[in-house]
């Protein structure tokens, strides 16, 4: 790395502990109904919304009705999406004329974004018109990020509070989440990029001219949009000799930051991130890995103030951080070291391919793996062109089930849930009946948390195998062999663990993926949801224990240590097979010859 | 551990292996085995081995016959070390159930209509007695069930139930009227009202607990096999995966064959938690074995979990904190006399007291004032202790020697006639009272010599126990009748963290409910019918068995020493079983990582030949690195029987240096100790073939 890019990766991080703190905190007074300075001017719509929704706000709720009126109020955002990309030409905002989606993408688009995944089996720019990406995409960004947030608190209420059934009301925690935390910050922010470049209009796409006129080969498509192929199996392809560039416009700004702030990272533009429009200097790409990882950071504070010791926040992102960091040294190394097969050709020392130059080495990596630890899935590289080993590591990531800071919500209490299992193992090590922040560890705690911690891993085994003997899933793949094995490894890890980005080069806008990643999505998102909830309901009910001097503290390096460890063994047990055969061969490959 | 009965000498003691090794192979019935489902999976998998070993001989599978029967021989010997690890820990603990049953064979009892010794009574079987019962022991005959007597007081040899051969006084009334089946009276006649109906006794509870055959899954042994079983699912997938996986990736190359079924089982038997397992119900029942061997029997083996729980320990003063009976230590004289002429005094007072309090002054006025006279002058008259005078001493050559608690003594000088008080009693009675102990104040006729030091004696090294404790996280509260100034001072002295004086039933129970209101989980131990309550409220009740029987019911641990600082081997036991448990369950996920290595880069070589370079070991052929693995797999189980008899190893220490210490020899260990063991094991193969 270059001063520049030391410079900035360091300033990076600082920055963002600096800001764990007081959003945290912020976090912590709005979750526990406390006065906050926004309290004057939020308190009168909230209480508006509360009349006009009918909602009792001192009324608490168990955890099934905390999960029912979850499910019920996601079945609603989904019924909403699905109908409305069936019927988007029929809708205003639509200077393009944009068609509708088919049903089976739309099922796939509508799981997308109501999960948080916001897989996107379509390019924004040519499927979506723009009353879809405004009422529907950037809605559900707000919507979806806060179901996760307001899940993780109440299973934090879980720890704390002893002896009851209530979890808080889930209605009350979606509206002061979205009011207090998301919309305000969404706020300040979008003008910050507009500043930048980031574009915000309603006009109709522009045609312009080209500066110089080239010709190339382009791939002739057939009527569903895949590309042909003739009889030996080669690409049939067309010279194209373009004039003019067509050039998408939109309302940008207004979608990017919940975007990244939501780890939502369903592109407007399918380049997504990488697109000028989107995230167009190295100060918007600055704020933008920023901004992914700022709640997912924040809410472990939020979590050490609600549980009362701010050490076990701490501990926590301080393994989060140690994984991302690690994760983030080996991608910089590997894109760095670049392919020894370009490199003997003396073209380039390192790979800047799929990569934004105005990003820079750093500035693409440090993305890379902040979008996939955090199941964001917003990209300004193209995770396809990495090197087989630089590109294990988002894989990686995404596999260890997106608790490297995590999802909005699901990251913490995903993380929540290893700890818990963690702290059984080594509970059992020390002679003693394991607990938690001063909960008991039992047979109920253990298998929710299972499940919580297992759901997405099994779903990737499952469907990634039924994709290798599926022929239309293998027909996918743009680079057959081991690199094509990853593109569908990744789609599935992906799609399971509600991330969204993609191994560019598989094309996932056939039958199989759009309706196996819905279920995937699905499976990946409710049941860790619905287990982690019947967990904290569990929790809530037992007693507190006081730690004693025979009690293992939580918030000390070596459980913190011993958590890394477990995290990274499970990980690493259940997907070293798949790898082997995927990007570590592929390395293999690369390096010996 | 000199009081056990018929303990075996070791944990393959040949007789018991032998047997074990039948038991073993019985319990492979998937009927019994499914009671262990990750080892149910592994006898699937061996089926299935065993399946492709039969398709190589007949050609249907290209895998070679030697490699498919090997895998299969050590896969079928992986499930029989398991059962086996389980017959044998069942095993000891069988052996010494039918010693007791013999205790306990054709008994006769002899049925009294009312109970008086002297009416007459019909012989019947012990299996005919029923609860309400009234029988008549006769010296020299077994008791023929649990009861208490009602009538009389002999001494019993309760050598075939405690293995102490010491014979013990059981009486009616009071704290030592429980008395238990199987049990010979060694002199004079009781009349014991039956407690329990046959079958339900503490011999058969005990023989049943001891034989495993009543054993249940312990909470956290449930939730560990909820993990286990977890992880197992999560392997049967990883390997499910990896099919569909190598069949593409196989198309993909151009060259290579798909991973055969023989390879996929193997694999999943070494990464499923096979080690631990094996080895989850033999350490169970050896922790209540080695329980057993410690004289204490638990009635549940999740009171022993609950005991390495436990953070608040209530601990009867009397007999665990201090030696039973107060001692002498000083004279203290008063009003210018001296303290030979004191201790004289006090001697002549305690000649014909047989107290152990009168003893005790007797062997200090011998010891450190050498004075010898023991014998009483012949005429002398004994005063013995009495309710109304409160006084004990003796009447010679016309003088009256008197010692007793300070107003007793003062009444009686004051009868005599004596006018005034020495002026410094008051002050030197009230220092000794401060500090803890009793004082006796000794008169001879009217007149006050001095005071008698009687002091509780703290048992020597307890200190150091509590400190152990302490910093286990274990609080210690000693519970006493004494008044709060003398129980303040033992208090100190001992180093206990808090203390119940003046300790009434109602209000020990209100401490166990207080505490475990705040999430303590508290242990007590017990023996007086008063007890019962507190005991019944407590989460590990330890219940002497020397005590009432509504002390021993009430409690789920029965200590047969009766000895109450067993508490701390009970807790040492139970955090054992545990830390054996998490352990193993450490070490055996550790493993995985160099099977990974080993047996990887070996079933994808054909298809990929760079992934060789996984193969860190350098192990000589897929099929050894392969068999290896499984080799190593089975045989771990086997070397850690030892291990999870035994339990690991457990000192005193806080929580976070444990789980370094552990987390470097099971994680590490675990990690480590198969890379070297797969290479040898390797090496051996080679050298074989």
């Amino acid at each position: 790395m270059n001063t520049y890019e030391w410079l900035q990766t360091i300033i990076f991080f600082v920055l963002l502990l600096a800001l764990v703190k007081p959003l945290g905190a912020f976090m912590a007074r709005v979750f526990q109904g406390e006065q906050t300075f926004l309290s004057p001017v939020l308190t009168p719509c909230e209480s508006l919304i509360y009349r006009v929704c009918g909602v009792n706000k001192d009324e608490e709720m168990g955890w099934q009705r905390y999960a029912g009126a979850m499910l019920l109020f996601n079945l609603a955002l989904f019924v909403a999406l699905f109908i409305m990309l069936m019927t988007q030409h029929l809708l205003p905002l639509n200077p393009q004329k944009t068609p509708p989606f088919t049903w089976q993408l739309a099922l796939n688009t509508a799981v997308s974004f109501t999960t948080n995944t916001n897989w996107q089996a379509y390019g924004g720019e040519q499927a979506a018109s723009y009353f879809t990406q405004l009422a529907g995409f950037a809605v559900h960004n707000f919507l979806s990020a806060a179901t996760g947030i307001v899940i993780a608190i109440a299973v934090i209420r879980g720890f704390v509070r002893r002896k009851t059934s209530l979890l808080g009301n889930f209605w009350v925690d979606m509206t002061r989440c979205t009011l207090y935390v998301l919309l305000p910050i969404s706020l300040i922010l979008s003008p910050a990029l507009v500043s930048q470049g980031v574009i915000q209009n309603f006009s109709a796409y522009k045609s312009v001219p080209l500066v110089q006129s080239t010709s190339h080969e382009k791939p002739k498509l057939d009527e569903k949009g895949s590309p042909l192929k003739d009889a030996k199996g080669n690409p049939v392809t067309q010279n194209a000799t373009p004039k003019e560039v067509t050039i998408p416009m939109g309302p940008v700004a207004s979608q990017e930051v919940i975007k990244e702030l939501g780890t939502n990272g369903g592109g407007f533009f399918n380049a997504n991130s990488a697109h000028p429009f989107e995230n167009p200097t190295p100060l918007s790409n600055f704020i933008e890995i920023l901004l992914i990882l700022l709640i997912p950071g924040s809410l472990t504070y939020t979590f050490g103030v609600m549980v009362g010791n701010t050490r076990q926040g701490w501990m926590l992102l301080g393994v989060m951080l140690f994984i991302l960091i690690g994760a983030f040294g080996i991608l910089q190394w590997a894109e760095n070291s670049g392919n020894p097969l370009v490199t003997k050709l003396g073209v380039q020392s390192i790979n800047m391919e799929g990569k934004e130059v105005r990003n820079g080495l750093a500035g693409s990596n440090l993305f890379a793996v902040a979008t996939t630890g955090t199941s964001c899935g917003a990209v300004n590289t193209m995770h396809d062109s990495l090197t087989p080993i630089g590109g294990m590591m988002p894989l990686s990531l995404i596999l260890l089930g997106e608790i490297i800071f995590g999802g909005v919500g699901s990251g913490l209490y995903t993380m929540l849930a290893f700890a818990i299992i963690a702290v059984f193992v080594s509970g059992l090590m020390i002679g003693r009946t394991p607990e938690y922040l001063g909960k008991k560890i039992e047979v109920r705690e253990m298998w929710l948390s299972i499940l919580v911690i297992l759901t997405a891993g099994v779903t990737v085994l499952i469907l990634s195998g039924i994709a290798m003997l599926t022929p239309s899933a293998v027909a996918s793949m743009a680079n057959p062999g081991a690199h094509g094995l990853s593109e569908v490894l990744y789609a599935f890890a992906s799609m399971a663990n509600n991330n969204g980005s993609a191994f560019a080069g598989l094309n996932a806008n056939v039958n199989f993926y759009n309706l196996a990643g819905s279920l995937a999505m699905t499976i990946g998102r409710y049941i860790p949801a619905i287990a982690v909830l019947a967990m904290a309901g569990s929790l809530a009910e037992k007693k507190y224990v006081p730690p004693s001097l025979g009690t293992l503290p939580t918030d000390k390096a070596p459980f913190a240590l011993w958590l890394m460890l477990v995290i990274l063994i499970i990980g690493a047990l259940t997907f070293f097979p798949a790898l082997a055969l995927g990007p570590i061969v592929e390395q293999l490959m690369m390096v010996g010859t | 551990m000199s009081k056990q009965i018929q303990q075996p000498k070791s944990a393959f003691d040949r007789a018991l292996v032998s047997g074990a090794l039948v038991e073993s192979l019985k319990k492979l019935d998937p009927r019994t085995l499914w009671r262990n489902p990750v080892m149910l999976c592994v006898e699937i998998a061996s089926v299935i081995t065993l399946i492709t070993f039969v398709m190589s001989l007949t050609g249907a599978n290209k895998e070679p016959a030697w490699f498919t029967g090997a895998v299969s021989v050590w896969l079928w010997l992986t499930v029989i070390f398991s059962t086996f690890a389980e017959a044998l820990a069942e095993g000891r603990g069988k052996a010494r159930a039918a010693s007791l049953r013999k205790s306990r064979t054709d008994v006769t009892a002899k049925l009294l209509s009312k109970p008086e010794l002297k009416s007459a009574f019909t012989t019947v079987g012990a299996s005919r007695l029923r609860m309400g019962d009234l029988i008549l022991v006769e010296a020299g005959e077994m008791i023929a069930g649990d009861g208490d007597v009602i009538e009389g007081a002999a001494l019993v040899n309760e050598s075939a139930v405690t293995g102490e051969s010491a014979p013990v006084i059981r009486e009616s009334g009071g704290d030592r009227s429980a008395v238990t089946g199987g049990t010979t009276v060694i002199s004079s006649s009781i009349i014991v009202r039956i407690t329990a109906n046959p079958g339900e006794t503490f011999l058969d509870r005990m023989i049943g607990l001891i034989e495993g055959a009543k054993r249940r899954k312990t909470p956290n042994e449930v939730a560990l096999e909820v993990l286990l079983i977890a992880l197992t699912v999560v392997f049967l997938l990883v390997c499910a995966n990896i099919s569909p996986l190598s069949i593409y990736s196989v198309k993909a190359a151009g060259q290579g064959a798909p991973v055969s079924l023989t390879i996929l089982v193997a694999l999943f038997v070494c990464l499923a938690p096979t080690t631990i397992a094996a080895l989850l119900p033999a350490i169970g029942i050896a922790g209540m074995d080695r329980l057993f061997q410690k004289n204490v029997i638990a009635l549940s083996g999740r009171a022993i979990e609950a005991a390495g729980d436990v953070n608040v320990l209530l601990l009867d003063k009397t007999g665990t904190i201090t030696h039973g009976n107060r001692e002498a230590v000083a004279f203290v004289p008063v009003d210018g006399h001296t303290e030979q002429e004191l201790a004289q005094a006090a001697l002549m007072a305690s000649l014909t007291d047989e107290t152990p309090e009168g003893r005790s002054v007797v062997e200090l006025a011998k010891q450190k004032y050498g004075l010898t006279n023991d014998a009483l002058p012949a005429g002398a008259e004994t005063i013995t202790f009495n309710a109304d005078t409160r006084l004990s001493g003796v009447n010679t050559d016309g003088k009256q020697y008197r010692k007793g608690a300070s107003d007793s003594t003062i009444a009686f000088v004051r009868k005599l006639g004596g006018k005034q008080l020495p002026r410094d009693l008051d002050e030197v009675v009230d220092r000794i009272a401060r500090g803890g102990a009793t004082p006796l104040v000794v008169s001879r006729d009217s007149e006050i010599l001095g005071v008698i030091n009687l002091k509780d004696i703290v048992k020597s090294g307890i200190q150091e126990r509590f400190l152990q404790l302490r910093s286990m996280g274990i609080k210690t509260v000693m519970i006493t009748g004494d008044n709060p100034l003398t129980a303040a001072a033992i208090a100190a002295e001992a180093q206990v963290d808090d203390f119940l004086a003046q300790a009434k039933p109602e209000e020990k129970l209100r401490l166990i409910k207080e505490y475990q209101e705040g999430g303590f989980m508290v242990a007590m131990t017990g023996d007086g019918t008063n007890d019962a309550p507190a005991l019944a409220q407590a989460d590990v009740a330890v219940a002497m068995n020397t005590g009432t029987q509504p002390a021993r019911e009430a409690a789920n641990i029965i200590d047969l020493d009766s000895n109450p600082t067993k508490l701390l081997d009970i807790v040492e036991v139970g955090k054992q079983i545990l830390m054996t448990r998490g352990n193993l369950t450490t070490f055996s996920i550790s493993n995985d990582i160099a099977k990974y290595f080993a047996i990887i880069p070996a079933m994808l070589l054909s298809i990929y030949p760079q992934l060789g370079a996984l193969n860190v070991m350098q192990l000589a052929s897929p099929h050894s690195a392969i068999l290896s693995a499984v080799i190593f797999n089975a045989v771990i189980i086997p070397l850690l029987v030892p291990l999870a008899l035994r339990g690991t190893k457990f000192r005193p220490m806080p929580a976070e240096r444990m789980l370094i210490r552990n987390l470097l020899v099971y994680g590490l260990g675990g990690i480590v100790a198969p890379f070297l063991g797969i290479k040898l094991i390797d090496l051996a193969i080679g050298l074989m073939v």
